[in-house]
């Protein structure tokens, strides 16, 4: 199972749209990413709520289809 | 276990033990990349934690996500409070966040001999 990485940028600029999203195939497999993720939304939030967050707007893809996405969330 | 006795485990263990980590594997063998990182560093810092391997129990694994409102394993819980997956805990650590919530919390820890 994969996910492309346009659609995990696609779902998460969906939940952010003023979102700058840098993802990152780190094992060329469609398996295993990295996504950076900035946006407004974060300001106030803990890191857990700050990945939450993401994690809804990949509507239970991880873990699931997406087994691996390292995540760093940032409010600019 | 039935989903509710899930929940009610997972709120017992992680009040009964300061340190938590839901990891996959043991904390001598750890079968997942992200949670040898963990471990890793709950070693590196002296820190003595209950490892509960979800690999031994379906409904746990599966309960933990609900539980936590996390997707992924592992996690870590400290004095009963969710502290993070892999990249959180990670991104604490290297900021020295982790050591100061540890001993914010009155976790022993070393790293206190380690900064000095």
């Amino acid at each position: 199972m994969a996910m492309a990485a346009a659609d995990i940028e696609r779902l998460i600029k969906e939940r952010f749209p003023d979102a700058e999203i840098q993802i990152e195939d780190l094992a060329g497999d469609g398996n295993h990413y990295s996504a950076s993720v900035v946006s407004k939304d974060f300001r106030g939030k803990s890191r857990v709520q700050q990945h939450q967050m993401v994690y809804e707007a990949l509507q239970g893809n991880m873990g699931g289809v997406l087994h691996a996405l390292a995540l760093k969330t940032t409010a600019p | 276990m039935i989903e509710q006795d899930v929940q009610d485990w997972i709120g017992k263990q992680i009040v009964a033990n300061d340190v938590v980590l839901f990891m996959k594997g043991t904390s001598e063998m750890p079968q997942c990349g992200f949670s040898m990182q963990v471990a890793q560093i709950l070693g590196h810092l002296g820190v003595d934690y209950e490892d509960i391997n979800v690999l031994d129990d379906m409904s746990v694994r599966e309960g933990l996500k609900a539980f936590s409102n996390w997707p992924t394993v592992p996690q870590l819980y400290v004095k009963g409070e969710f502290v993070g997956g892999c990249d959180i805990v990670r991104e604490m650590f290297q900021a020295g966040e982790l050591q100061e919530m540890l001993k914010a919390k009155g976790i022993a820890n070393n790293a206190q001999t380690e900064t000095a």
